[in-house]
């Protein structure tokens, strides 16, 4: 239920990112979520849809995908990527990992007409 | 037509813990945001704290609820200051909250600002409300599986409680798993078990919590 301000401050970033330009519609917004952000997607697409209600970003389709999560092994040294799935180091299987991303949600971009 | 924006959401919040960071710096205040499941025991633990730590620093309470005034009534009853922070419906304080609150005390007059989350081992955890450092209560009731399910709150923590150690017998609870998945999610990470209904392990744990506040008000 957090969605409710995090979608309010994603509507004033595309608000503020189409100020000026020539766009006359939102069609689409594109978040990068990181799988540790509790952002989720289909949450803000609902919320969207209300709070996006008369301006010109009403009825853009909240589109998202899953930043890798990058972590540091304190076993092996190397850093790698993992998913949410398999919570281990890519090289040496050690569950001795320090999270360097994964908590970002970040709007990458929109796609306006 | 694409419109590049790389625009971080979490920005705001982000922010404002920042100000509110520097604002206790400069007060010296130390901010401790507790957080753990309805029922974990928070309140109790912060009064058990509370009439230990009271003698050596001087103590405040932000108690976070979604409705009600209940554990705020219990904390005023312990004759500190404390306000309760209404987060009507919401899962989680917000650090723009906690700045709302913060003239609500006489910050040169405080050591430690203990806040109280709202009871809920998910949203909490995700916003930084500018404190020093994370408390997360585990109650043994809940069951020992609750750090490999609910990785993010105990990653991100400072120091994990586990509450009601004195019903351990009455529960198929292993701390030894509790202790090897936290350790997993954070290695560095401290963990203590404690009763307040027994004082059992309360002693290591205010030793440790001393620590940190003088740590942080140095």
């Amino acid at each position: 239920m957090h969605e409710l301000t995090i979608t309010q401050n994603i509507l004033k970033i595309v608000l503020d990112a189409v100020k000026g330009q020539k766009a006359r519609r939102v069609k689409a917004v594109r978040l990068l979520v990181g799988p540790f952000s509790g952002v989720i997607p289909e949450c803000v697409q609902m919320y969207w849809d209300v709070l996006a209600k008369g301006t010109c970003a009403e009825g853009a389709k909240i589109e998202s995908r899953e930043a890798p999560m990058r972590v540091h092994c304190r076993d092996c040294g190397k850093d790698g990527e993992i998913t949410h799935r398999r919570i281990a180091c890519p090289y040496c299987g050690s569950v001795h990992l320090q999270r360097l991303s994964g908590r970002e949600c970040t709007v990458e971009s929109l796609e306006v007409e | 037509m694409e419109i590049k924006v790389m625009h971080q959401v979490m920005e705001w919040n982000e922010d404002v813990s920042e100000k509110v960071r520097a604002v206790l710096r400069e007060k010296r205040v130390c901010l401790v945001n507790v957080m753990g499941s309805p029922g974990a025991g928070k309140t109790s633990l912060l009064t058990a704290l509370i009439a230990r730590l009271r003698g050596t620093f001087s103590i405040g309470v932000i108690e976070g609820d979604i409705a009600g005034q209940i554990d705020a009534e219990k904390i005023a009853a312990l004759e500190i200051p404390a306000a309760q922070l209404d987060t009507d419906g919401a899962c989680h304080i917000e650090a723009m909250s906690i700045q709302n609150l913060l003239p609500a005390f006489d910050l040169d007059a405080l050591d430690v600002l203990f806040v109280e989350n709202v009871g809920n081992l998910v949203c909490p955890a995700e916003f930084d409300i500018g404190e020093n450092f994370r408390l997360t209560l585990l109650s043994v009731p809940e069951g020992d599986d609750k750090v490999a399910k609910y990785p993010l709150m105990f990653t991100d923590t400072d120091c994990l409680v586990v509450t009601k150690c004195d019903v351990l017998p009455y529960f198929s609870f292993d701390k030894e798993r509790v202790a090897a998945d936290y350790r997993a999610v954070n290695p560095e990470g401290p963990l203590f078990c404690v009763s307040t209904k027994t004082g059992d392990g309360m002693e290591a744990l205010v030793a440790h919590l001393s620590a940190r506040i003088r740590e942080a008000l140095a």
